[in-house]
């Protein structure tokens, strides 16, 4: 036994590990995309990254009918996407132990929305546990394949991001063995189709009734007593904020698992409390809960439904204090993430603006040219919604086509951008998708995919031939660009555009943070020729300033592309 | 003790994550309890970037919030006026005086404040250091992190040896010497 600083999403990894599980698939998703990396480095564990979240969760539950004990890993919307085979899963129920974990982004570090991922375990009707830091993700991690086994099901840990990434200390165990179980053909089991459904329907709902029972009495849900005045109910990270908030002037029912809600439990524990708050971030699941068995509690009457919760904050709403700080009485320039130098995306947007053109955005690094000055991005959804989007918008009104475009990664077309091509071709829209293919999973910090040719431990792969497959389902039009060349890459999205059938533009240029990419020296303003005229200044470079009425550029950050070179019309920017 | 919360403020890319795994490992070898907070992701590209570090007895929760911090490090100026208001009263400021210009200000849509450190020396207790320079000297302006962390080390009251033996074992055997140089080079900043 040992203890080590680790990251929530590492002692997820390291609880998979000594569980011996087998088989982890999943798509990277801020905030759960270490949670494979860290799976991968496990030689005993067979770890993947999947096209999509449907597909890993599908993948982990094949391993766990075949006997494994498997796991898929997503983020909050990913389960969206993996929710048609989880809620099936439900019924088939597991043979290996099949865990499932996703991460919410309360707050809204880097996600599209807030979703609060819980409503999936009711709806789903599995059990949900949920860590309060990286040694209870190991615990609950290892935790969650016993129970998986023991009700026959999967079950779902639930991170948030402050969980998910942040460090503390965790104690390791070696690793157990697990052999595979036996597979047995059993179509009542694995088969779902109304006649075997029907009385699964019923085995799923005693499942629940089981683990209610389960969760009134197991070490998983804690309560501690100290001053009973305050009563907290709470689970996960809201546990600390409101341990160091309130310390021992509170007494504590803490919830390690969120589905199902024990009501015994938190019955007895609010007869001995004077005053109950529920604790939680996003929506009121617990609350809710606990108003349904008819308790007097407080929760988002006095909590917010929005954002991350802290000490500070129910301090200041239980116990009335607030902590004086000082400000600066300055005005203080925002510094939102930019696209970074030499980023190859910036060339495309650059040339979408030049050609006004409304852009179906996707979900990467790229929503990021959404922002001044290149503001090039109309709409965001979530993953694949650019191009069926487009498509619907061209179909709305057949003018749109000839000056909207789609935008979509190269990890993201794979994800779910191929049926929106596929609808395109099918049924003839004169659309014009852009793929923007860096050769990585760039947002999520440079994960391989389908399209890269290597695997998640580095090693070769199958690499998708994107302008075959085009050519596969029916777009006849295909044109590689390089987005570092300005005016190649603006005729061909012109052309496309005033073209009357479905075009597929591939814009192709590794990601400048990539390792193996070689870049050129930095450029130089020659301060003579530069006439101060700020043309270089409308991409949003983040090694170009402006000092003294001349452009001047960082040594550190250039990268050498020569996209602001093709802007200047007097020949100032060289080697 | 009570916790000591220490903020990491800076620019995505200047090194802060790697700061806060040297402070988190630095303080487990003294014996604390910690945690360590990041984030990853979209603000990583060139936005705002905070890490907490807090340690002590026992730590609960994760984060600092106004008021609460005993120090932050910040690598770059304006980072520093940023995060003023999450100082705790008789806190420390340690500040890199390297200003990096945000998007906004590239654009010309708005202006860097021209004084950023006497507005911070006002409010607070300031200790402001050209770290890029340091770095550069001690072999590479990438050092600028571990440069902070030395003057942060001294201003905790650390020994030196704890952290160098943490410097080994964190970063990369062909960099081992340029951090210590660096680590040194702040632990001497007076």
């Amino acid at each position: 036994m040992s203890e080590k600083l680790l990251l929530g999403n590492e002692a997820v990894a390291r609880g998979l590990y000594e569980a011996g599980c087998h088989v982890v698939s999943s798509y990277p998703g801020t905030p759960s995309t270490e949670i494979t990396e860290f799976a991968a480095t496990y030689d005993e564990i067979y770890s993947e990254w999947a096209p999509n979240e449907k597909v890993a969760c599908e993948v982990a539950m094949g391993a766990s009918i075949a006997g494994a004990r498997a796991f898929c890993g997503m983020k909050h919307v990913g389960l969206n996407v993996a929710a048609d085979p989880l809620f099936t899963a439900s019924y088939t129920g597991v043979n290996g132990g099949m865990v499932l974990a996703v991460a919410d982004d309360p707050g809204m570090h880097s996600s599209q929305n807030e979703q609060d991922s819980r409503h999936y375990a009711e709806a789903a009707k599995l059990m949900m546990l949920e860590p309060s830091d990286s040694d209870e993700c190991l615990k609950y991690t290892k935790l969650a394949f016993e129970l998986s086994e023991k009700f026959g099901a999967p079950v779902i840990l639930r991170l948030t991001t402050r969980v998910a990434h942040s460090r503390s200390l965790t104690e390791l165990s070696e690793r157990a063995e697990m052999k595979l179980k036996e597979y047995t053909k059993n179509p009542p089991k694995y088969v779902m189709m109304p006649a075997y459904s029907i009385p699964k329907h019923i085995e799923v709902e005693n499942r629940i009734i089981s683990q209610t029972k389960f969760c009134e009495t197991d070490s998983i849900n804690t309560v501690e007593y100290y001053d009973k005045k305050i009563g907290v109910i709470t689970a996960g990270n809201c546990y600390n904020y409101a341990k160091e908030a309130l310390g021992e002037k509170a007494s504590y029912l803490k919830l390690g698992c969120v589905y199902p809600l024990p009501e015994k439990l938190i019955a007895d524990f609010a007869a001995e409390c004077d005053t109950l708050y529920v604790i939680e971030e996003l929506d009121p699941f617990i609350e809710n809960h606990c108003k349904k068995i008819g308790l007097n509690v407080h929760g988002k009457n006095v909590f917010t439904l929005q954002g991350e919760y802290s000490q500070s904050l129910i301090a200041k709403v239980i116990l009335g204090e607030e902590k004086e700080f000082n400000k600066a009485d300055i005005s203080i320039p925002g510094r939102p993430p930019v696209l970074c130098a030499g980023c190859p995306h910036r060339g495309l947007f650059y040339a979408l603006k030049q050609e006004k053109a409304t852009v179906c955005g996707d979900i990467g690094c790229y929503t990021l040219g959404a922002l001044k000055p290149l503001e090039s991005i109309d709409t965001v959804i979530c993953m694949g919604a650019s191009i069926s989007s487009l498509h619907g918008r061209n179909k709305a009104n057949p003018e749109n086509a000839k000056n909207s475009v789609a935008v979509i990664g190269d990890s993201t077309f794979i994800h779910s951008g191929i049926t929106g091509l596929i609808d395109i071709a099918y049924n003839n829209s004169a659309s014009t998708v852009i793929i923007l293919d860096n050769s990585i999973t760039g947002m999520t910090g440079h994960q391989e995919n389908p399209t890269t040719g290597k695997n998640i431990k580095g090693d070769p792969a199958t690499a998708v031939d994107i302008v075959a497959l085009a050519h596969a389902i029916g777009i006849k039009r295909v044109t590689v660009v390089d987005p570092y060349n300005l005016k190649e890459t603006r005729d061909a999205i012109h052309t496309e555009l005033q073209t009357d059938e479905p075009s597929l533009i591939i814009s192709r240029r590794p990601c400048a943070l990539l390792k193996y990419v070689k870049h050129n020296p930095p450029l130089k303003v020659n301060e003579e020729k530069c006439r101060g005229c700020k043309m270089c200044m409308k991409i949003g470079c983040p090694a170009i300033s402006f000092k003294d009425g001349k452009s001047v550029i960082d040594f550190t950050q250039c990268v050498g592309c020569g996209v602001c070179t093709q802007l200047c019309a007097f020949g100032a920017i060289g080697d | 003790m009570n916790t000591y919360s220490v903020m990491i403020v800076g620019v995505g890319g200047q090194g802060t994550l790697l700061a806060s795994r040297l402070l988190g490992n630095a303080v487990i070898s003294e014996g604390y309890d910690v945690k360590v907070s990041e984030v990853h992701g979209m603000s990583q590209r060139g936005g705002s970037v905070i890490t907490y570090v807090r340690f002590g007895e026992k730590v609960y929760s994760p984060i600092i919030e106004k008021g609460e911090a005993d120090l932050i490090l910040a690598f770059e100026l304006l980072e520093a006026a940023r995060y003023l208001p999450y100082l705790k009263k008789g806190g420390k400021i340690i500040v890199n005086t390297q200003k990096i210009d945000p998007m906004p200000v590239v654009t010309g849509n708005t202006v860097y404040p021209d004084s950023v450190r006497e507005e911070l020396q006002k409010k607070a207790d300031v200790t402001a250091l050209d770290a890029l320079s340091l770095a550069v000297e001690a072999g590479s302006p990438k050092a600028v992190n571990v440069v902070l962390m030395g003057v942060a080390a001294k201003h905790m009251n650390f020994k030196a040896d704890i952290w160098k033996k943490v410097i080994e074992e964190t970063v990369p055997p062909k960099f081992k010497e340029l951090n210590l140089k660096a680590f040194e080079m702040g632990y001497a900043f007076n």
